[in-house]
């Protein structure tokens, strides 16, 4: 067993060390920031209770305190935050924003690589058009990071990538320094439709876990072969041949890549459950989980969060199940519950979406707080991506990814004000030059405002 | 049979007593097969007491009273007396609205809309059909989607056809959601005929918008032929038309202006191009999508157009590059006609998200009120049974627990046509399988 330790810290460390020379490694830098203070305020800080009439420091791009009160330095912004209300920055965990960019069109479409149902080989980063002008409206919503996968028609979707939402020219610009890559997986019927309907495997369940299982032990194997030439030396004559797809899925078992599963159905959920023990990895989070209530102990025992929707159901069989209380039931029991979008629409108002779910609980007699709610948009999500250490919450060290919202931001009245990324103010609804157009909605249109 | 089914119901239905249609003089002989409901004059007596009415018609009541007889709203005010025997529902603190009408949705028509064969009857591939496409036909009361959408104060919904491979996509009806079957169901059929310009008629009509407008064009000439020349055309003595009989008699409620023509466009070019083959063959226009409404907002309002919208449209398209969350704020302003609709089956029920949104960004909210509940029955033709709580019309009545437009409120009691709806769902009865997990 220690022996079986050691492989798997040694394996990760060598993956670690490629990051390192990681081609495609963030190249993002914090844009300018001034000390700011919030006071007056009312905080959700997504790691405690609320403080009523509270302030928040932020300075050199970090939360450097939070309470009912906090030391001002000299040179500091001071924003009179009375009658409104202050969170975390929003995560979303689930977008497809740069890879299905605006406009819709045929040559935007590059979320789903539809030539194999196992493309774990290609990557979202590959894709992500930062001049997406939907990140521009995401972070008119309060969205500061969001994890951008590819899409569900693949047992084996291909990596996912994690962004801060800030104005960037390129996607290695945007993404978020030291957080892990997703692998998107996908069950049910997307990939038995698509494939099913070109006369290929999978075109049923059955064939969906038989192309999940031959695809992990072929990455069980490809690990070992590594493994056995770490530990025979290292010989670059006698170095394996690289395979881009199996060295994906090695970094699953190794801990390094973080399964983002898209599963509606709550069977399927425990079948993926199952095969994750029988290869041994980590599922982080179901995604849609639209039957996530029906299995919410099974969550809660193998510590897998359940990124769902507030009242999407209906739009096929394996979403007929879905119910408004399922977010309502995963948090009263306990597990991690995330509101997802899937949606360049949904994540405008991720923060409306929890208000729903809010509802949904509380007619079911779930008693649930804003200081609950928050958790669903910000440091839930960010467990599930593997960012939680660096953002997520409002607490002293953490990055300043701050939302100042114009009054409770369970209400539909009330829109995101002030949008912080790093302690940088990046949107602000009340200063058009604060506002950042992407260059596609440059010139067309001068008049628009949205 | 299906074919006499579809031509009977091409036939104009209207409720009201005074657009009886006489008999056409010429054959083919035509009925209505698919009469609307009419209300019902049993049904329970129930006074909703003391509750912020919403009439929509005119300004609010403070602790008002709404009576409801007959199936029929019998007295709206502060002082109504409440007859002996009446169920009296106090709703103190509560809001009281209309019932709200929305409109672009598939319900009872489609029960699972992907990979559920079987249960989807928005659109046909029978290419011999496309005015004539009607809804009212496949519609079905026992939906699940219909108790879902109802309990959340939705009670009639425009229901419209989706596709039929050309730019005449069929004909829309209003149906209640009370769960009954045609023709009780029924509101109004047709109420709308659904056509498509811009992008979407494009793609039907060989890859250019401009195609699609002569495509209508064709279709309306070739139909207001036909009407002047039946018994030539029964005769074989007359031109051949582009499309079927059926088609032809559909299209005869537009030309003569008893049905609106809705056209789904987005671009400002198209909603103008529009406008001008309203104004060639002299019919009623809806504005159906219309996301760059706000840029001709002016010329809307000076031609009397009304429009129905998503309020929540704001994604850059190109044929959408203006959408904006202000398009509601804005058409309103310019004195547009405007309704909100979801344009969403499932999720019809975001229709009160998607309002309170259009508040949010300027919309006021009586504009949002009429948007969901009197502006769209007027623009189907229903503004005489539904839309206001006024003394005569169908008692579609919703007491709200708050401000209807939150979302953290909902319903507490639904009518549709005097009858309190059942809260129970399939949603809800999941909820009581798994609210533990045994």
């Amino acid at each position: 067993m220690r022996a079986f330790v050691l492989s798997l810290l040694m394996a990760a460390t060598a993956i670690a060390a490629d990051q390192q020379t990681n081609p495609y490694a963030s190249t993002y830098q914090p844009l300018p920031s001034r000390p700011t203070v919030i006071r007056n305020a009312t905080i959700l800080t997504a790691a405690g209770p609320v403080i009523e009439r509270g302030a928040v420091l932020l300075q050199n791009g970090k939360v450097a305190a939070v309470g009912q009160t906090v030391n001002a330095p000299a040179d500091a912004v001071i924003i009179d935050g009375s009658g409104k209300w202050v969170t975390p920055g929003i995560i979303d965990d689930h977008s497809h924003l740069g890879v299905y960019a605006a406009p819709g069109i045929e040559s935007l479409a590059d979320g789903n690589e539809l030539t194999s149902p196992n493309t774990a080989e290609v990557s979202a980063e590959h894709a992500i058009w930062p001049q997406d002008p939907q990140f521009d409206l995401a972070r008119a919503g309060g969205v500061t990071a969001m994890e951008i996968l590819p899409g569900s028609g693949n047992l084996f979707g291909g990596r996912g990538v994690t962004l801060k939402n800030v104005p960037s020219r390129t996607a290695d610009g945007m993404k978020f320094p030291g957080a892990p890559y997703a692998l998107k997986i996908a069950c049910g019927e997307n990939p038995m439709r698509v494939y099913g309907s070109k006369g290929q495997a999978p075109a049923t369940r059955m064939g969906n876990v038989a192309g999940y299982r031959k695809a992990w032990q072929s990455a069980v194997e490809y690990r070992d072969q590594l493994k056995r030439w770490r530990d025979q030396g290292s010989d670059p004559a006698k170095k394996p041949s690289r395979n881009l797809q199996l060295e994906t899925l090695a970094g699953v078992l190794d801990g390094e890549i973080r399964i983002q599963n898209h599963c509606y159905r709550a069977d399927e959920m425990a079948t993926m459950i199952d095969i994750s023990k029988e290869f041994g990895f980590k599922i982080a989070s179901f995604h849609h989980a639209v039957e996530a209530y029906k299995i919410r102990d099974l969550l809660v025992a193998n510590n897998i969060c359940a990124s769902m929707w507030a009242d999407w159901w209906g739009f096929k069989l394996e979403a007929y199940d879905g119910i408004r209380q399922n977010i309502a039931l995963v948090h009263e029991a306990g597990g991690c519950a995330i509101v997802h979008s899937d949606s360049a629409d949904g994540i405008q108002r991720l923060n409306q979406e929890a208000a729903k779910a809010m509802r949904a609980g509380a007619e079911a007699g779930i008693t649930l707080t804003p200081a609950d709610a928050i958790t669903w948009l910000t440091i839930n999500p960010a467990k599930a991506v593997g960012i939680d250490k660096q953002t997520g919450s409002l607490e002293p060290g953490k990055n300043a990814d701050v939302v100042i919202w114009s009054g409770n931001p369970f209400s539909v009245y009330t829109r995101a004000e002030q949008v912080f990324v790093d302690g940088a103010l990046l949107y602000d609804r009340n200063d058009p030059s604060k506002q950042h157009k992407s260059d596609f909605m440059i010139g067309i249109l001068p008049e628009v405002r949205r | 049979m299906k074919a006499a089914l579809a031509l009977a119901v091409s036939v104009l239905a209207l409720p009201q007593p005074q657009a009886a249609r006489p008999a056409a003089a010429q054959p083919p002989a035509r009925r209505a097969a698919v009469p609307a409901s009419r209300p019902s004059t049993a049904g329970e007596t129930i006074a909703i007491t003391n509750a912020r009415v919403l009439p929509v018609s005119g300004p609010a009541i403070e602790r008002g009273t709404v009576l409801i007889q007959s199936g029929r709203i019998a007295a709206v005010g502060a002082d109504v007396a409440v007859p002996a025997g009446a169920r009296v529902i106090d709703a103190t603190g509560k809001i009281l609205t209309p019932g709200w009408l929305d409109a672009g949705v598939q319900t009872g028509i489609v029960e699972i809309p992907s990979s559920a064969e079987g249960t989807d009857d928005e659109a046909t591939t029978d290419t011999r059909v496309s005015a004539a496409f009607t809804v009212v036909d496949s519609f079905n009361g026992s939906s699940t989607v219909i108790p879902v959408t109802r309990i959340e104060g939705i009670t009639r919904q425009l229901v419209t056809p989706s596709s039929t491979g050309n730019v005449f996509v069929g004909q829309a009806a209003v149906m209640d959601l009370s769960g009954d079957q045609v023709p009780d169901a029924v509101t109004k059929a047709p109420a709308a005929m659904i056509a498509l310009m811009g992008e979407g008629g494009a793609a039907v009509a060989g890859g250019a918008r401009a195609t699609a407008i002569l495509r209508m064009r064709e279709m309306l000439e070739d139909a207001r032929d036909y009407a002047a020349n039946r018994a030539a055309f029964n005769s074989s003595q007359r031109r051949e038309y582009v499309r079927s009989r059926l088609d032809l008699e559909a299209l005869q409620p537009v030309l003569k202006g008893q049905e609106p023509l809705v056209v789904q466009a987005q671009r400002a070019s198209d909603l103008l191009a529009a406008i001008r083959l309203a104004h060639e063959f002299n019919v009623r226009l809806v504005l159906m999508g219309a996301a760059e409404a706000w840029m001709v907002a002016d010329q809307l309002s000076a031609a009397h157009v009304p429009v129905v919208i998503d309020a929540l449209t704001d994604i850059p398209g190109f044929d959408s590059l203006g959408a904006t969350l202000e398009n509601a704020a804005r058409l309103s302003k310019a004195g547009v006609s405007l309704a909100l609709a979801s344009f969403d089956t499932q999720n019809s029920r975001t229709l009160r998200q998607q309002a309170g949104n259009a508040i949010a960004y300027g919309l006021s909210r009586d504009a949002a009120l009429e948007a969901v509940t009197l502006a769209p029955a007027r623009f189907w033709g229903v503004a005489d049974r539904v839309g206001s709580l006024e003394v005569g019309k169908d008692a579609d009545v919703v007491v709200w627990s708050g401000d209807p437009f939150e979302l953290t409120t909902g319903p507490e009691h639904v009518f549709i046509k005097g009858r309190e709806m059942s809260p129970d769902t399939r949603q809800t009865e999941l909820l009581k399988r798994y609210r533990t997990i045994k």
